[in-house]
């Protein structure tokens, strides 16, 4: 017999907590943290919903909303892009799905480092405090796009450049700090704590995106961090790393020489990663719901892990797509569209693999499914809007138009969230141990899904047109047709029934909790550790007094000559039965 | 089948709203149709795979949608199908690429028969400055900035001498018909991007540096400058207009503006 020395051999009882708060409130149980990490990433992801309508009422009924000022819906649209993207999509896949999958499906008890865990969570809420404290400072918080890009983003002519940037910087800056707690105790469980058996090609492909992103996330939230400081010292002592001599409100400012274009290389060294760091997860997780509720094994697993594993290496050297007009050496323009091309073919393949897994499956239309189909189709159109704004001559008359907001809001806005709500009834049953309403979670769905499109559909339009973002409105505008302001009507009507529609959401993840059927442990027949609990919803130390141990891959379904239509992975091959292995 | 019918209907929808509805390309007014090209090469590339894709998830989720008794077929992977699509996806990009890389080579090669014209961009407007007979732009610097030198012209610099400037509040500028123009780029201040719809080019002005663009305008008429990078509480408002005149016109045109030569700045520097 070998000898296993990690981490996950080491059955000595965990430090159980006696108190109330010490269960709930100061927990270092992966499940609490990553429920405390998604009910807070949902509370600061509400607001920035609010936002997005009032800038829909503000877009289709210019000026019917006094306090929204130019002032006032500059700081809407940065807080609400840095929300999302960070706050809330970011912390929700990996704080949150993180830190409740992780350890549930390798076969872990616990993250490594349960304390480092706690702390993760208690400095990104902190970082959630400081943000929203930006909202009273003097001056409101900052107004300077999320891309936050200096000059602008430091001076006069933007609200919020006195407080509210700093506010801003400070918060992304303890959000790190956060985020990098987190990630090196995912990717530390990921490698050591693994039970017997659960090699590293038997991992469900969830764990494989979000060990992937965490790893992108490492690596790119540090050119954020010192951008942030470097902009902050700019901002504050005077140095000049971004900042050329200029003059602001017909005076000299006092730097000279700094580069606003090195920012920006900074910025989206990190920016571009991250949308990846969003993607990822949700790749991995949308991949696991369509086997499951498709009883069928993910279609090429190992490609799958593969191009995972390539588009993240990848997403390292395509990050000036972003600055294809910003006045960067134009000559940069043939390597990063062809290095952002490239990456649609390891991307594509996933897209095929997914429809194919469907293909001669035995599909399950449950909500679940449904979202993940949702996904499918969003992430279809968002993808293909991709190579038009990748291809870099393309991008010229496009940038900088609706057709980037449309474009990047399917990508990775609307088609991870569909994962998200996917994954959310995929697991609630384990997580709460009730079952959701089924009814109330299809109207969700079909709400939710053919809103967006609703919303996002014509924007691409409206930006083949020509007309730019971040306007707080057109006025007169000679090649714009009535017809448009028409279509912002329509487009924020659609907003508002789905931000509405979100409260069906709620109202049954609430109810069934308190009042929803009694789950099933394992309801939808999965094959992976998490739903081989001994316990519903999953007891502190997760697996009773031994580990789960690992014989299979994670994709056991409809196999010739099982009894039942999945293996769940710790059941030992039959005598002669070879399992699919790699 | 229910879901099967709506990805459908999507599919056909998205097509029809791309038939019927009013919003496409801004007729165009330069030369920069292999812009155009390029993007409608991409456009039924990927309006193609669009319908490919959920036409065939449609199929998969009506044909192999749960009925009593059946069950999925195990198949754990097919390297042939994946290498054959690979191979495809491949080529599909190899043909939006190709011509995305020759336009863009082209759209960073200012031809050598094009006239010179700066835009100056300064929260939250746009001023324009002409080279004069010598067709070369006089130097300038943040620090010679004040408000009887608005452009920043270096008075020592004999070049600056004969510039033309256009500062007149309305950030209206003149180009003739036909005649290939590089427009330089550059900020006081912040970031700001030259934006004309029909002339389809792009660029940030970046402060403490120059940026280009070069087009020909191919039909008058008059065009709106949008700033297209964010710049501060009125980026909505920095308009400005380009007007494409006959030669003489604009010529004409030309003429009502000052040089720098004459300013008092000049003056009192001595310059020639
Ligand atoms: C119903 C949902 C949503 C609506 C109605 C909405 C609407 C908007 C609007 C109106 C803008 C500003 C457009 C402009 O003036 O330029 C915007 C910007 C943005 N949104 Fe959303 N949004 C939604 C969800 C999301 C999600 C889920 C994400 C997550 C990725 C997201 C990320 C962003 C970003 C990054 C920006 C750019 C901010 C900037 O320009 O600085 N949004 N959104
Ligand atoms: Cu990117
Ligand atoms: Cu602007």
């Amino acid at each position: 017999m070998t000898t296993y020395t990690t981490i996950a051999e080491d059955t000595r009882p965990l430090h159980h907590p006696k108190t109330w708060i010490g269960k709930y409130v100061w927990s270092q149980d992966h499940k609490v943290i990553a429920i405390q990490y998604s009910l807070t990433a949902v509370g600061v992801g509400l607001v920035a919903l609010v936002l997005s309508g009032l800038m829909r009422m503000q877009l289709a009924f210019p000026g019917m909303l006094e306090f929204i000022t130019p002032d006032a819906y500059y700081q809407f649209v940065t807080m609400h892009g840095m929300i999302m993207v960070i706050y809330l999509l970011t912390a929700l896949l990996l704080g949150g799905f993180g830190n409740y999958m992780i350890p549930l499906m390798i076969g872990a008890r616990d993250m490594v480092f349960p304390f480092v865990n706690m702390l993760s969570y208690w400095v990104y809420l902190l970082s959630v405090i400081v943000l929203m404290a930006s909202f009273f400072v003097p001056g409101g918080p900052t107004g300077a796009g999320w891309t936050l890009y200096p000059p602008q983003a430091i001076t006069e002519g933007t609200p919020g450049a006195g407080w509210g940037i700093i506010m801003m910087l400070t918060s992304l800056a303890i959000f790190i700090v956060a985020f990098t707690m987190g990630g090196l105790n995912y990717v530390t469980t990921v490698l050591q704590a693994r039970t017997k058996g659960m090699t590293l090609m038997r991992m469900p492909c969830t764990i494989w995106g979000i060990f992937v992103a965490t790893i992108l996330g490492l690596l790119a939230f540090p050119a954020l961090f010192v951008a942030a400081i470097m902009m902050t010292l700019d901002n504050t002592i005077g140095t000049s790393f971004f900042m050329p001599a200029i003059i602001s409100n017909n005076v000299a400012l006092d730097h000279s020489g700094g580069s606003p274009i090195l920012f920006q290389h900074l910025f989206w060294f990190f920016g571009h990663p991250e949308v990846y760091i969003v993607a990822l997860p949700a790749f991995g997780i949308v991949s696991d719901l369509i086997a499951t509720h498709a009883r069928k094994n993910i279609f090429g697993y190992r490609m799958m892990v593969w191009a995972i594993i390539i588009i993240g290496a990848l997403s390292f050297i395509v990050w000036a797509h972003h600055m294809y007009v910003s006045g960067m050496n134009p000559y940069f323009g043939f390597f990063f569209a062809t290095s952002t091309l490239i990456i649609a073919v390891p991307t594509a393949i996933k897209v095929y693999n997914w429809v194919l897994t469907l293909w001669r499956g035995d599909i399950h239309l449950r909500v679940p499914m449904l979202f993940a189909i949702g996904f499918i189709f969003t992430f279809i159109h968002g993808g293909l809007t991709g190579l038009f704004l990748g291809n870099v001559s393309v991008d010229v008359p496009l940038s900088d138009t609706y057709f980037v907001i449309g474009h990047f809001h399917m990508v990775m806005g609307v088609s991870p969230i569909m994962v998200v709500f996917g994954a959310i009834y995929h697991w609630y049953p384990k997580i709460t141990g009730r079952m959701w309403d089924t009814m109330l979670g299809q109207a969700h769905f079909w709400i939710t899904f053919l809103g967006v499109y609703a919303i996002y559909l014509p924007m691409h339009y409206l930006g083949f047109l020509g007309v730019p973002r971040r306007y707080y409105e057109m006025g007169e505008t000679a090649f714009v047709p009535e017809s448009v302001h028409l279509a912002n009507v329509g487009i924020t009507i659609a907003a508002l029934t789905v931000g509405a529609a979100q409260l069906i959401f709620f109202y049954n993840l609430i109810y069934s909790y308190f009042k929803g059927r009694k789950a099933d442990p394992n309801p939808w027949g999965a094959t992976s550790l998490e739903w081989l609990t001994p316990d519903t919803p999953p007891a502190h130390g997760n697996w009773g007094p031994d580990l789960p141990k690992v014989y299979r891959w994670a994709y056991d379904y409809s196999v010739p000559g099982a009894a039942q239509d999945f293996i769940p992975q710790t059941t030992p091959p039959g005598p002669d039965e070879t399992p699919h292995d790699h | 089948m229910r879901v099967a019918i709506v990805i459908v209907l999507l599919v056909i929808g998205s097509v029809a709203f791309h038939f019927l509805s009013p919003w496409w390309m801004t007729p165009i007014a330069s030369n920069w149709t292999e812009l155009d090209d390029a993007l409608i090469i991409t456009f039924w590339v990927c309006g193609a795979v669009f319908i490919a894709l959920n036409l065939f998830l449609a199929y998969c989720v009506y044909k192999f949608s749960h009925r009593e008794g059946s069950k999925a077929t195990y198949e754990p992977e097919n390297e042939a199908l994946e290498g054959r699509l690979t191979f495809w996806t491949a080529i599909g990009i190899v043909i939006m690429l190709a011509p995305g890389l020759i336009a863009w080579n082209k759209y960073i090669t200012v031809p050598d028969d094009a006239i010179t014209v700066e835009a100056v961009g300064q929260q939250w407007q746009w001023s324009f400055r002409f080279p004069g007979e010598d067709g070369v732009l006089g130097a300038v610097a943040t620090e010679h900035i004040s408000p009887d030198n608005p452009f920043g012209l270096n008075p020592g610099d004999p070049w600056g001498a004969d510039d033309i400037l256009i500062d007149d509040g309305f950030g209206e500028l003149h180009l003739p018909l036909d005649q290939p123009v590089k427009i330089v780029l550059r900020s006081n201040d912040v970031l700001h991007n030259f934006y004309v719809p029909q002339f389809r080019a792009k660029m940030d002005l970046v402060p403490g540096t120059f940026t280009y663009i070069w087009l020909t305008p191919t039909r008058t008429g008059e065009f709106e400058i949008l700033c297209a990078e964010y710049c501060g509480r009125s980026h909505y408002n920095m308009r400005g207009l380009v007007v494409v005149d006959e030669t003489p016109a604009f010529e004409e045109w030309l003429k009502e503006f000052p040089r720098f030569g004459q300013s008092d700045v000049a003056a009192a520097a001595g310059a020639p």
